[in-house]
């Protein structure tokens, strides 16, 4: 690379064949003209939402309040918002793409509509997507929301590295979208195995999209991880042992210590295959030395613990909502704690049963999948902990716990066919197979999916004010556990009849009804979804009947209930003291629920920074720089993120203060609200009624 | 080449194992039964055709029944019936909001899923040595031995011992071992005959194994299940069971017809195509009598040259290949 | 003796409770800010757990390393390309620096003159400086050789461990010279000593990891 070439090509590989609109027009084939009338249309799509996003901001003159109130934002929850709606940004897309694959999947038989290359494209960003830019927003952005809260801080550790962390998600997830627009994506599927990855199999630019989006996202989760296991370490209230905090946050504490250590690798691999296909390097190659190996190994080492960061904070909500809609203190805390850490350091040992068909002998596959069996005990003895808990409880079916049984019924039938592909001489037949998409898929969507969905009903009365439609939030809820069903289960048949993952096409005509059902229950998925569109229109719609400003709609049980919702910047007038377990139930069983605090006194918190969305800027550039080889624009913004944090070092006063009067106002003006209140009933739950106050049915009844 | 198999075998032995799966709509087995069978009749190890799938089955079942019966079945009902049980308007049945701990209830919940797991684990640990890939089977009669070769979207098998080589279709004797050697000349792929048992992957520059048998001759279906570019979802085969006289036969005739496998031949290989476009592209030197693809005249040490072009990344030394020979040699 | 052991001991689990006394161990910022303090904490104890994730990143460029090692593809391997001499003289570097910097540290919490910590930290700057340009001459001199990381596995594991523990001492040096010029414009607040207290932190840290590249590379590739 001189520096001649870096200046006589401004735009680096970048031209007018890179826009696939543009390549569809010039082109004769009618098979490239259908796939780009797909991409470009998603193209379209991309570029005409953010053109209305900006039209909306402009004529409501919301750009002073979406910079100073959002985007520049250091406060935990205005942070934790923006990554669940990232999160569900990202869904659409990637639902969309999921429905689009099952429909080709339906007329696959021989053919179908989709190009190789297409499909290719689709299964990879859906994969990415779903993963990266869909799932670990969205735990982040409720882990962000609600663990300050429960655990009665006043912010993360870091607030500024917090809005960093979202932010370098943001540019991951931003480049992802660019390539549609722009060029086009990998091929290599989520997890990308050279050496199909490499510059000789695979010379364009999609997988250094991909690269580079994951490096970004990676780094992203390990500052996020960091930053939560300091902040629950460090910053819990006074007396809040580590065996008192609720067991979302224990979930959160464990999730956040596997990003720290499983973020590494997945950082290291891309980085290693990025210098195999920028600098001709050889770890992966087939020859001179490289070992494709040493990628899956790295990759799992990553990629298995990502799964359970991934499924344990939806195991925390899962225990936050069986507690709270039986009325009932959770069953055996201690064997779930013990359960959450177990799964968490199991987790590190079991990356190799990715691979059991690379031809390691017989016994070392056997250790990796009783290792992976052993993770089923922890997992088995939670499912009996949460029945438990529901057992002499008063049970609610409101939709957070819609979701919640759901996924105890498909959630087990998820782990049952884990065990077998733990089980060697099963995976060595179902591996690589639609069985094994069926099964992550069973893991990821009733687990993990259903559990975000869940919190996100639970706790977004908390953070908006009002309470989400129950009607609307129950159809989707069951679209989506029917119309998972409807996708998946024909999937595990499908497997077992031999069909390998990613296909396009198929010859076997015995595929095709299955592939039917299949689709059906995809476009039942994408009802469910806009169900959930519907549901926050009508909510938003209708919000000053389900106002629950008194901030605790569902008789909730820690602390981030004792608040108004939506809480003050600065959660807590007063730091609380803990001396027990379901803080907020004691208090409220004490009748100490609702207390004026003896004295206000000031309250400081850091003040807004723009180094969040600089970084993001300068970091997607950066990365959209190194895809297209535009060497003065991988400088500059380098040297701006360098510069921008040298800068950071010398500021001084970073926070500012909330003065005790106004805190007094404030913390007043809601504790009135609380008084005047009246307590309800559950059973009046989701009527107008319910302002945020709830009435103690905590009555023992013996039979 | 001689068809082994008539219309009542293939609705006999079509696709999932019936026999098993009676959950399956009458309408959907008829469908299946009446959905074409493009030579490959057996698609899935739950309708095992050989010794290594019959033994998966018979796990698979095992572990299938074993789970559903002792951890599903329990859960549902007991989510079930504790659910509509406790119910919030429930009046008659026991609240007790403070019920955290209550020790028996404990042990159960820890126990159940140790023994379950124990239990598999011994299974897992001497099954999984048992049915190792590796492992050659044990036969009082010899093994056939093929070299399996990956390209882009196409598998190539090597006969060392016969000096032939096919595309498309896998040919060997049944009811005797079959002793595979895998390798990749482009990206990973994983080689996998559902019906006879194991997957394994081929890598470039390394060289893995595969042992499977077939008990009777059959027509299997055989794939590559790791995405490996555009034609990937073509780059099947079909893995033919034969009797010994049956398949002596095809080995003449495949000495016979086949295109010599000389530089020309390897380069359409080699280059990115599908089985059809290969048959294509080579068809003005030979035509194919079943739409495969059958070279003659492949030297012996041909695999373990190839292993090592690709692991030094040079070309072939040209003592891998012969120069143009003869037919019917 | 023993009980003299106990009431140590005792000491110490008293300490824990009372925080006046037991604030942390190493450099204390003053015991009157408590808010501040606990911030600090939280800072120091988030930069620890920063190492630990950028060790796990190590300890994969080290695997990485060791499993190809032996890939070395026909072209130069360990013992052509590797040179003690310059490599003892750079370990030498790199563990004088750490002293001296620990100097530094001791010149902060003791609250010496501020010339005296400015001295030690730019004795630290320059050996931090020479242990980089010298560990650039290596590699001029591998390149001349032939062991460009396009050769073989075995020199691009080489080339993505050894300089990547140089683009850290890279970082390091730098974020020496925004100390310095913290200390020049806001002099030793408590901001710039919790700056000091994470680089000296990464700064032993990066020692520790060139003790393992000079014994997982260099010893035992040319053993």
């Amino acid at each position: 690379m001189s520096w001649s070439t870096i200046f006589n090509h401004p735009l680096g590989l970048l031209g007018a064949d890179s826009f696939p609109f543009l390549a569809m027009l010039s082109s004769d084939d009618s098979d490239i003209f259908i796939n780009g009338l797909l991409g470009s249309f998603a193209a379209a799509l991309v570029i005409i939402s953010v053109m209305v996003v900006v039209a909306l901001l402009t004529r409501y003159r919301a750009w002073r309040t979406l910079w100073f109130d959002w985007l520049t934002s250091t406060d935990h929850k205005k942070i934790g918002i923006m990554y669940v709606v990232l999160a569900l940004v990202m869904l659409t897309r990637a639902i969309a793409e999921a429905v689009l694959m099952r429909a080709q999947g339906a007329v696959g038989l021989g053919g179908g509509f989709l190009s190789s290359d297409h499909f290719a494209q689709l299964f990879s960003t859906h994969g990415t997507i779903m993963i990266f830019f869909m799932a670990m927003p969205f735990l982040t952005g409720l882990i962000n929301y609600v663990v300050p809260l429960q655990i009665g801080a006043r912010d993360v550790a870091f607030p500024i590295l917090n809005s960093i962390s979202l932010w370098l998600t943001a540019a991951g997830a931003a480049l992802v979208m660019i390539s549609l627009v722009v060029g086009a994506f990998s091929t290599g599927g989520w997890f990308g195995y050279p050496p199909y990855t490499e510059t000789l199999y695979n010379p364009g630019i999609g997988v250094d999209y991909w690269i580079w989006s994951l490096t970004l996202a990676s780094l992203g989760s390990t500052l996020t991880g960091i930053n939560i296991a300091v902040t629950i370490y460090k910053k819990r209230a006074p007396g809040m042992k580590l065996y008192y905090m609720p067991l979302f946050t224990w979930t959160a504490l464990c999730t956040a210590i596997m990003m720290i250590f499983a973020m590494p690798p997945l950082t290291v691999v891309t980085l290693q295959l990025a210098l195999d296909r920028y600098l001709d390097f050889h770890f992966f190659t087939n020859g001179l030395g490289g070992n494709q190996m040493n990628f899956l190994n790295m990759f799992w080492l990553f990629g298995h613990p990502e799964v359970y960061i991934l499924i344990l904070p939806a195991f925390g909500v899962y225990s936050e909502i069986f507690s709270t809609f039986s009325g009932k203190v959770l069953f055996g805390y201690k064997s779930l704690v013990w359960a959450t850490i177990s799964i968490a350091f199991l987790s590190f040992l079991v990356w190799l049963h990715h691979f059991f068909t690379m031809g390691q002998s017989g016994h070392i596959n056997a250790v990796f999948g009783i290792a992976s069996m052993l993770i089923g005990i922890p997992t088995g003895v939670k499912i009996y902990d949460w029945m438990w808990t529901m057992l002499r409880g008063r049970i609610r079916f409101s939709v957070p716990m819609i979701y919640s049984l759901a996924f105890i019924f498909l959630f087990v039938i998820g782990g049952i066919t884990g065990i077998m592909l733990a089980n060697p001489i099963l995976d060595y037949q179902v591996h690589n197979t639609v069985f094994l998409v069926a099964h992550f898929h069973n893991m990821v969507v009733p687990g993990v999916l259903f559990g975000m969905l869940a919190g996100y009903t639970f706790w977004f009365p908390k953070a908006f004010g009002f309470r989400l439609d129950e009607r609307w939030g129950r159809i989707s809820a069951y679209c989506w556990i029917f119309g998972w069903m409807g996708a998946f289960f024909p999937l595990y048949i499908l497997g077992l009849m031999g069909l390998p993952r990613r296909s396009v096409a198929y010859e076997q005509a015995s595929y095709v009804p299955l592939e039917i059902v299949a689709f059906v229950g995809a476009l039942l998925v994408a009802a469910a979804l806009m169900a959930l569109v519907i549901q926050l229109w009508v909510s938003i719609k209708y919000r000053e009947k389900n106002r629950v400003f008194v901030g605790d709609p569902w008789n909730g049980r820690s602390l981030e209930w004792a608040t108004s919702a939506p809480p003050p910047e600065y959660n807590f007038p007063v730091v609380p003291s803990i001396n027990d377990r379901d803080a907020f139930t004691a208090a409220k069983e004490f009748g100490v629920g609702y207390q004026e605090p003896d004295a206000y006194v000031n309250i400081e918190i850091p003040q807004n920074s723009a180094m969040g969305p600089v970084f993001g800027g300068t970091s997607f550039l950066l990365a959209f720089g190194l895809v297209w080889q535009i060497w003065w624009l991988v400088i500059l913004t380098g040297l701006i993120t360098i510069g921008t944090l040298v800068m950071r070092g010398f500021q001084r006063d970073t926070l500012k203060i909330i003065p005790a009067e106004a805190v007094c106002r404030t913390h007043q003006h809601w504790i009135q609200a609380a008084r005047l209140a009246l307590p309800i009933k559950r059973s009046q739950e989701h009527t107008a009624a319910n302002k945020g106050r709830a009435a103690i049915e905590t009555v023992e009844v013996p039979t | 080449m001689p068809k082994s198999t008539t219309p009542v075998s293939v609705l006999h032995m079509h696709g999932l194992g019936l026999q098993q799966t009676g959950t399956l709509s009458v309408h959907y087995v008829a469908l299946l039964l009446l959905s074409g069978c493009n030579s490959a009749e057996h698609l899935s190890f739950l309708n095992p055709q050989g010794p290594i799938a019959t033994a998966q089955s018979e796990h698979f079942w095992l572990v299938v029944a074993i789970l559903f019966i002792l951890i599903a079945l329990p859960v549902f009902i007991g989510t079930a019936w504790i659910a509509w049980h406790y119910r919030y308007g429930a009046t008659k049945s026991k609240y007790v909001p403070r019920w955290e701990i209550f020790k028996p209830l404990e042990y159960f919940s820890w126990g159940i899923p140790i023994a379950i797991v124990l239990f598999l684990s011994v299974l897992v640990w001497e099954d999984t040595e048992r049915f190792d890939p590796y492992h050659t089977l044990a036969s009082s009669k010899p093994a056939t031995h093929v070299q399996v070769i990956g390209y882009d979207w196409k598998w190539l098998f090597v006969y060392p011992e016969h000096g032939i080589a096919s595309v498309g279709m896998l040919a060997f004797p049944a009811e005797q071992p079959l002793t595979m050697e895998l390798t990749s000349a482009t990206v990973m792929q994983s080689f996998f005959i559902p019906a006879l048992g194991s997957q394994i992957y081929a890598m470039g520059g390394m060289v893995t194994q595969l042992n499977l048998q077939a008990d009777r001759p059959g027509h299997f279906l055989g794939e590559n299940t790791m995405y490996s570019g555009d034609g990937f979802h073509q780059q099947k085969f079909v893995a033919v069971a034969m009797t010994l006289t049956d398949f002596d036969a095809w080995v003449q005739q495949v000495r016979a017809t086949g295109i010599p496998f000389d530089a020309a031949a390897l380069n359409a290989i080699a280059t990115q195509g599908t089985k059809a476009q290969l048959s294509t592209a080579l068809a003005p030197a030979a035509p194919t009598f079943d739409g495969n693809v059958y070279f003659t005249g492949v030297k012996a040490n041909f695999f373990t040259d190839l292993v090592i072009s690709v692991m030094d990344e040079k070309p072939l030394p040209s003592t891998a290949l012969a120069p143009a020979i003869t037919k019917g040699q | 003796m023993i009980s003299e052991l106990f009431k140590r001991l005792e000491f110490y689990l008293d300490a824990r409770q009372n925080k006046e006394i037991f604030i942390y161990p190493g450099l204390n910022l003053g015991v009157e800010h408590s808010d501040a303090h606990t911030q600090a904490e939280a800072t120091v104890f988030g930069f620890w757990v920063f190492l630990m994730s950028d060790a796990i990143i190590f300890g994969m460029a080290f695997a990485t390393y060791a499993t190809l090692l032996h890939g070395t593809a026909d072209s130069p391997g360990p013992r052509e390309l590797y040179h003690l001499g310059p490599i003892f003289i750079e370990t030498l570097l790199l563990l004088t620096s750490s002293f001296t910097f620990g100097m530094a540290s001791i010149a902060m919490k003791y609250k010496h003159p501020t010339s005296r910590l400015v001295g030690w930290l730019l004795i630290t700057l320059v050996l931090g400086v020479v242990f980089l340009g010298m560990e650039l001459n290596d590699f001029r001199a591998m390149f001349a050789a032939g062991g460009l990381p396009t050769q073989s596995g075995f020199l691009s594991g080489f080339f993505g461990l050894v300089p990547l523990h140089g683009l850290h001492v890279m970082a390091g040096c730098i974020w020496l010279v925004c100390m310095l010029g913290q200390i020049a414009v806001h002099g030793l607040d408590s901001e710039t000593k919790l700056g000091l207290l994470r680089l000296a932190l990464f700064w032993h840290f990066l020692d520790i990891v060139w003790i393992f590249i000079f014994s997982v590379v260099y010893l035992a590739g040319l053993a």
